[in-house]
């Protein structure tokens, strides 16, 4: 049997889909929790905690400082994964400008 | 030398640069014009991303707007950057694969529908002329306030610069031109902030001095302004008076508006590769937070300092600044008690015998970054040197804006919509002229700003989250969606935010409170309630409509891969 190069691209094309949505989904839900969860829904609770050292209550931190920072290197990782993805599944050419 | 000589040599120096970069980076085709060649590195387009997106609203606005809602003031700095987070996973990368020139170019060839090229045009023209009138406020206040020229002049000046760069240089000038234009709003922004760092905690980075303690009272420095705020009837500092519910929904709103802002989508077509496209909202989102981070400490040394320098002390010894401020009326004093000193005071000010202390002091919070190195006493030329990041943040952004406009009607509306005939030459010309009428236009607005600029701006975000982000979401990540659903859902959507918006706003001021709004929900965060309304309008209308086409089916399959 000859296999069929189209089914082959259309199944590795899925995979990488996938994984893709698998990423955005796992990041999303850390920007979620750092955001709505530690700044918003959780801010009283995490108040009472108080950074050791500083006069940040905690809460207040994630709201004004920390969030910002988790946005940061959630982009940078997900950047690293897709490369990596990218690379594995032959996508990384200079092919499309 | 003065306030003034420094600061007609900063921004004669700065604007000097800025047309340098412009001849040099001028575009000769439309592709330049649009996208700039396709031609930016991921760095250069971040920090060019950056200053497109930091407004005057950003540099001039937020650390005020903070410095008088404490806590509640988070709502601007998560909203303003988690939604780099959705541009990097969820648009960005696809946008880019696509490869078009404006962002209702996507939304009309993925829906395959004219209709809905035309509601994207519309709504990309509104949310830019929202903005872009704000920007231009913003140049005559700076003007107005430091340079001692007439509001009108100043925003003649402004418009003269945007002018020439935006004409000559569409996407291309722009791009090279924010580059610089960051460069210098984010040293401006960072000199005065480390300055003040120093000064009230020790500590030369502002991110952590404002966690640290105070000098002058050896306690830490929120705790101070906590205790501050307490004598005097504010609520406390590091918690809200919002409820729970607005602030979720406010933030969700910022955040997707800012994913769903035309001007900010459109600087990802212009890198080489997805890759690209990927890494540079990266880089963005760090040359955004150096600002971001920075202003809630700028926030913290600002109402501290303002509390010291006013609260109780006689009128007639107000500084220089303090009567400059109220010449331009964005400073007002009614000396209510009659006593010659100022009491600046919450609604829950009680005196020594239990009786109501009323306040006496308005402050336009618009003012606090641009006074703060004159009430903390300053050199001179750092005062100058926020002017120049002041003008630099608005008109970067000012020019982004003007050519989303100016390319939704060469583009948009003549190429792809009535004059398909349109020659490459002639589209450039026209991509000139509109972006020089879009200029008009904005200056107009500047000098003669419309009441509710302010009022507005919730206006842009929550349409850009109503229409906008659903639609490309949507169009990305649901193969089944169709025309039918889009375009509903779209219209649902901004019908639903802008009611809510007029409503509250324009119709029915008196009514603008928790106790009238719809689960607690401020216009300012009805946005999310009009993007979940697109979402369940368009995935229902598509489950009852024909599917799309085949080769839509294929256009899906060629973006999500890179």
């Amino acid at each position: 049997m000859i296999p069929d190069p189209t089914a082959d691209t259309a199944r590795a094309r899925a995979t990488y889909w996938r994984r893709n949505l698998t990423y955005v989904a796992s990041l999303l839900a850390v920007w979620f929790v750092v955001s709505y969860g530690a700044g918003i829904l959780f801010v009283e609770q995490l108040n009472t905690i108080r950074i050791p050292g500083t006069g940040f209550p905690l809460g207040f931190w994630f709201a004004q400082q920390g969030s910002i920072y988790v946005f940061v290197v959630l982009i940078f990782v997900y950047v690293v994964l897709m490369n990596r993805l990218d690379r594995k599944h032959g996508l990384d050419k200079d092919g499309d400008r | 030398m003065n306030v003034q000589a420094w600061t007609s040599v900063l921004v004669g120096l700065s604007f000097t640069l800025y047309i340098g970069v412009a001849v040099w980076s001028r575009a000769r085709s439309t592709n330049e014009f649009y996208v700039a060649g396709t031609g930016v590195s991921p760095l250069a387009n971040g920090m060019a991303t950056a200053a497109d997106w930091m407004s005057a609203a950003s540099f001039l606005g937020m650390a005020g707007s903070i410095s008088f809602l404490g806590y509640d003031g988070s709502v601007y700095l998560m909203g303003w950057t988690g939604g780099y987070v959705l541009l990097a996973l969820l648009l960005a990368p696809y946008l880019r694969k696509f490869g078009a020139y404006t962002v209702p170019d996507f939304v009309g060839d993925r829906y395959y529908s004219q209709t809905a090229r035309m509601v994207a045009v519309v709504c990309a023209i509104f949310v830019s002329f929202t903005y872009v009138a704000g920007q231009m406020r913003g140049v005559g206040i700076v003007f107005g306030r430091f340079l001692e020229v007439p509001v009108e002049i100043g925003v003649f000046i402004g418009m003269g610069i945007v002018l020439f760069y935006a004409v000559l240089g569409g996407m291309k000038g722009i791009t090279y031109t924010q580059v610089a234009q960051y460069c210098v709003l984010i040293f401006a922004y960072l000199v005065p902030a480390i300055f003040l760092s120093l000064l009230i905690t020790g500590n030369a980075i502002p991110q952590l001095g404002f966690g640290g303690v105070d000098q002058a009272s050896g306690t830490f420095l929120l705790d101070r302004l906590n205790g501050l705020h307490d004598e005097l009837g504010f609520a406390p500092y590091t918690s809200g008076a919002k409820a729970t519910i607005d602030v979720f929904a406010i933030t969700a709103a910022l955040m997707v508006g800012t994913a769903g802002l035309p001007h900010v989508m459109v600087r990802f077509y212009t890198v080489p590769r997805v890759r690209d496209a990927r890494l540079s909202v990266g880089w963005a989102l760090v040359f955004i937070a150096l600002l971001y981070t920075a202003a809630p400490a700028v926030a913290v040394f600002a109402r501290t300092n303002l509390v010291n320098t006013v609260s109780e002390q006689p009128y007639a010894a107000m500084p220089e600044w303090f009567s400059k401020w109220e010449d331009v009326g964005l400073i007002s004093f009614d000396d209510k008690n009659g006593d010659g000193l100022v009491q600046f005071v919450g609604p829950d000010a009680r005196g020594a015998t239990g009786a109501p202390i009323e306040n006496e002091l308005t402050i336009d919070q618009d003012i606090i970054v641009l006074a703060n190195p004159e009430i903390s006493g300053l050199p001179n030329w750092v005062i100058g040197l926020v002017a120049a990041g002041g003008l630099a943040a608005a008109l970067s952004t000012a020019a982004g804006l003007l050519l989303v406009v100016s390319s939704a009607v060469s583009h948009d509306l003549l190429k792809r919509g009535f004059k398909p005939d349109i020659t490459e030459r002639g589209e450039l010309i026209a991509a000139r002229l509109s972006a020089a009428g879009a200029v008009v236009v904005a200056g107009y607005l500047g000098i003669n700003p419309p009441g509710f600029v302010t009022e507005v701006v919730a206006f842009a975000f929550g349409l850009a989250a109503a229409s906008f982000f659903p639609a490309i979401i949507l169009g990305i990540f649901s193969k089944r969606m169709n025309r039918e659903g889009a375009v509903l859902g779209m219209i649902c959507g901004i019908s639903l935010t802008a009611a809510y918006i007029v409503y509250f706003k324009f119709v029915n001021p008196t009514a603008n409170s928790s106790e009238h709004w719809w689960f607690g929900i401020s216009p300012e965060g009805i946005g999310t309630v009009g993007m979940l309304t697109n979402f369940v309008v368009a995935l229902t209308v598509s489950r009852f409509t024909p599917p799309p086409p085949a080769e839509i089916a294929d256009l899906v399959d060629m973006i999500r891969v890179p």
